[in-house]
């Protein structure tokens, strides 16, 4: 099973998750900040995210069939054991796609569709942050199948966690819009983005002194010498990212805060995986032992070395067509 | 048996995947014709070729963006209630569903926003271009799909280990036996599908007096292509039978209806099965026809039901009556297929009500075909979920229980009993609006999409 694939696939499925939260993450939270601002100011949102919320979704479908083709184990344990969380993260999305196609063409309903793309945008987000939580704290297994209840999800962790990514995707979102529009919308997005942050900050926090106290293995990997002198650099640079972006969502009007909030997500990211490694499901199996045969990993890597790329260029080009500023009370020319 | 969680989770399974393959089925011919719209318009420069892709791009956006959303559920579908199933045969199978996300889900997705919002941001050969790529994307994407399904029908190019399936061939594995009849039988039905709405709508706009011009192309394009395909249909399907009396016989056996092993088997048009008794109620037969469709002779022996074990045979009655439903909807297609083309010849294709009526209301049928010969494939496959060796017993996840299932279900219903209808009133509404001029003009194109937004000019 110590096949040499598996880390190649950690590193691509790690880069597909990663990119489905920033790219997906930007739109849900534009979604979330959606409700709080006024009507005209939702067209001009919901224009900056238009030609691009349908392509960020298709990640998420990359990140769960590359699962079950890397990994196949690891998702047949997992996604049971999230059950209720996968089904309400599915139907929000669902909702919101739906809600985000016909507010344009039922000007009746539109307030009901406007809630329904707000909501929805709260609820999956909320939800994926569940699935996080559930998969940091591990699951009940034996032998290869997930053995405990499907509402094993619900614990105060989870809903930290859900909460840490409703503010995370709402910062994300907020960078966005600052990139994306002007004016009053875009210094409303900079106040926004402040309260956002210190939101995140305080979650990233609560789960980084949170974890440790639960799972003996995440503190001995943290705080046991040298590992602490090694790993110090990452909270340190999370810090001053924090200043970093604190300071650009007052002022710039280009990419910083967007960029600056991913990196942040990118370091959070990296100090779970930093907890995890090199267990996919945890406590149970490791990557290697959830891993499907070389056959089927070097298979599917074919055609992914090829594709991926193209895959990132045509993203990259699509948000290349659709650049600059969207104007408020100006559709089509 | 209420809240069992593997007859809930099946049901859930035919809910969900019922819905969504409407979409595909519908969107793989509209994608072929949009590129075929923009290739006409851009090589003979006639806008109203321009028109009528604008309007059915606009239609096109719509059920595209339900098929997204409908669609990320599946995946899922196989880790929440299906885990065990994933767990053995994700070897073989996760790689080709990834290659569909990967080759066809993508191209669609990017190229999708050119077709949609760039007419005016790009030069008009790329917007071609994009047509075509959206087009070849529906299709890969069907590739990858059916080869997943058919492997489930006719496993090959593997060995079992551990009690999961290892892949040994992927060639193999990709074109197993019943792939090929399964992807042209699919592909053709999904055409004459789009064909036939196409032929609905140009008829109800003719009708209502709107965009002639359009509508008139429309019927005539519809036509040329349903009275090639509908025939051609009928033979791929007599092979994909031919093809599934080798490799299933037991589904044949149900979709015949024979209970008994015989030669000279007759036809049954019509009976009620009765699996306890394991005979035909009220069976109306001609003789040795049976055997000479599925055989090709006079005397070819078809296995009866009876002649498997009782607990490897599929039920009868589901597969028995929607094998013939399609049938009947063929048959009924290539009516008016014919008609439409007799009416052409003597020129009064345009004046004759009668038949842009009933070209309206045959519209629907190649959705109610395709449901009905998904439902033939996948009933008569039990109780297998993989023909033979894994059953749909044992591909259940295990954690669940049929409360779990009970509240999935019911939420999978109440949210596609809003999506779904409010999606086809939507695009109904597309289609009252018309395809003339002035009709594309203010409601630009949309893609999920409103007005498109204004872009930054270079240098501004």
């Amino acid at each position: 099973m110590w096949h040499s694939l598996v880390p190649i696939w950690t590193v691509i499925l790690g880069l597909g998750i990663f990119i489905y939260v920033a790219l997906d993450g930007f739109d849900l939270g534009v979604g979330i900040l959606y409700g709080l601002v006024t009507p005209a100011q939702r067209e001009t949102m919901m224009n900056s995210i238009g030609p691009f919320w349908d392509g960020n979704e298709t990640w998420l479908i990359l990140g769960s069939v590359g699962l079950l083709a890397a990994f196949p184990l690891a998702f047949a344990i997992i996604i049971p054991a999230v059950y209720f969380p996968i089904l309400i993260m599915l139907l929000a999305l669902v909702f919101r796609g739906v809600a985000f196609e016909f507010r344009f063409k039922q000007v009746r309903l539109r307030s009901l569709w406007d809630a329904a793309f707000c909501i929805g945008s709260m609820i999956a987000t909320f939800a994926q942050g569940m699935v996080l939580g559930s998969f940091i704290q591990g699951f009940k297994v034996e032998g290869r199948i997930f053995a405990g209840s499907s509402f094993d999800f619900a614990t105060p962790f989870a809903l930290l966690t859900g909460v840490a990514l409703m503010f995370g995707y709402a910062l994300l979102g907020s960078g966005w819009i600052i990139l994306k529009t002007e004016g009053p919308l875009q210094l409303w997005s900079r106040h926004a983005g402040r309260v956002c942050l210190i939101g995140v900050l305080c979650c990233i926090a609560a789960v980084s002194i949170w974890t440790p106290l639960a799972t003996e293995t995440i503190a001995k990997r943290w705080f046991s010498w040298p590992n602490s002198f090694i790993l110090m650099p990452l909270p340190i640079c999370t810090l001053l990212l924090a200043i970093y972006i604190w300071r650009s969502l007052k002022r710039d009007d280009g990419l910083q805060p967007f960029l600056s909030s991913v990196g942040l997500f990118a370091f959070s990211f990296l100090g779970i995986a930093v907890s995890l490694w090199p267990m996919i499901v945890p406590g149970h199996y490791t990557l290697w032992e959830a891993a499907s045969p070389e056959s089927s990993q070097a298979f599917l890597l074919v055609g992914t070395l090829v594709l991926l790329p193209v895959i990132l260029f045509y993203t990259g080009w699509s948000y290349w067509v659709f650049r600059g500023k969207v104007r408020e009370g100006i559709g089509y020319h | 048996m209420i809240l069992d969680p593997l007859f809930l989770s099946r049901l859930q399974w035919v809910w969900v995947i019922s819905w969504h393959i409407l979409l595909p089925a519908f969107t793989v011919g509209l994608a072929s014709y949009i590129a075929v719209l923009e290739g006409l318009a851009f090589f003979t420069g006639r806008p109203v070729w321009t028109r009528i892709s604008a309007f059915w791009t606009r239609i096109f956006a719509v059920s595209f963006g339900m098929g997204v959303v409908s669609g990320i559920v599946m995946p899922f579908q196989m880790g929440t209630n299906w885990s065990r199933f994933s767990d053995t045969t994700a070897n073989v199978l996760a790689p080709l569903l990834a290659y569909e996300g990967l080759t066809a889900f993508f191209l669609e997705a990017s190229f999708l926003g050119v077709l949609l919002f760039g007419r005016k941001l790009v030069p008009p050969w790329v917007h071609f271009f994009a047509g075509l790529m959206v087009a070849a994307g529906t299709l890969f994407s069907t590739f990858w799909i059916l080869s997943v399904n058919s492997w489930m029908q006719t496993p090959a190019g593997f060995h079992i280990a551990g009690g999961r399936f290892f892949p040994d061939d992927w060639w193999a594995v990709i074109f197993n036996p019943s792939f090929p009849y399964r992807y042209v039988h699919n592909v053709t039905a999904f055409y004459i599908t789009t064909g036939f709405v196409v032929l609905g709508v140009g008829a109800f706009l003719l009708r209502r007096g709107r965009s002639g011009e359009e509508a008139r192309l429309m019927i005539r394009m519809a036509l040329n292509l349903l009275i090639i395909l509908v025939p051609v249909q009928m033979v791929l399907g007599d092979l994909h039978g031919l093809n599934t009396r080798a490799y299933q016989p037991a589904k044949l056996a149900a979709i015949e209806g024979r209970y008994d092993t015989a030669a000279r088997s007759p036809l049954t048009l019509f009976g009620i099965p009765d699996d306890t008794t394991g005979t035909m109620q009220y069976a109306v037969e001609i003789p040795a026809l049976g055997s000479l469709l599925l055989t090709h002779s006079w005397d070819g022996e078809i296995k009866g039901l009876n002649s498997f074990p009782a607990d490897q045979r599929p039920p009868m009655a589901i597969p028995f009556f929607s094998f013939r439903i399609m049938v009947g909807i063929a048959v009924l297609m290539l009516l008016v297929a014919c008609a439409g083309q007799i009416l052409r010849m003597r020129g009064r294709l345009d004046s004759s009500a009668w038949f842009l009526r009933l070209c309206q209301w045959t519209a629907p049928l190649g959705f109610v075909a395709v449901i009905a010969g998904w439902v033939t494939t996948e009933v008569g496959r039990q109780p297998w979920t993989v023909y033979g060796l894994l059953r749909t017993a044992k591909s259940v996840t295990p954690s669940l229980t049929g409360t779990d299932v009970a509240i999935s279900f019911a939420l999978y219903i109440l949210v596609y009993l809003i999506m779904f209808p409010t999606g086809i009133a939507f695009m109904a509404g597309i289609v009252r609006r018309g395809a003339g001029e002035g009709s594309t003009e203010p409601a630009p194109i949309e893609a999920g999409l409103p007005a498109a937004p204004y872009v930054q000019q270079a240098g501004e």
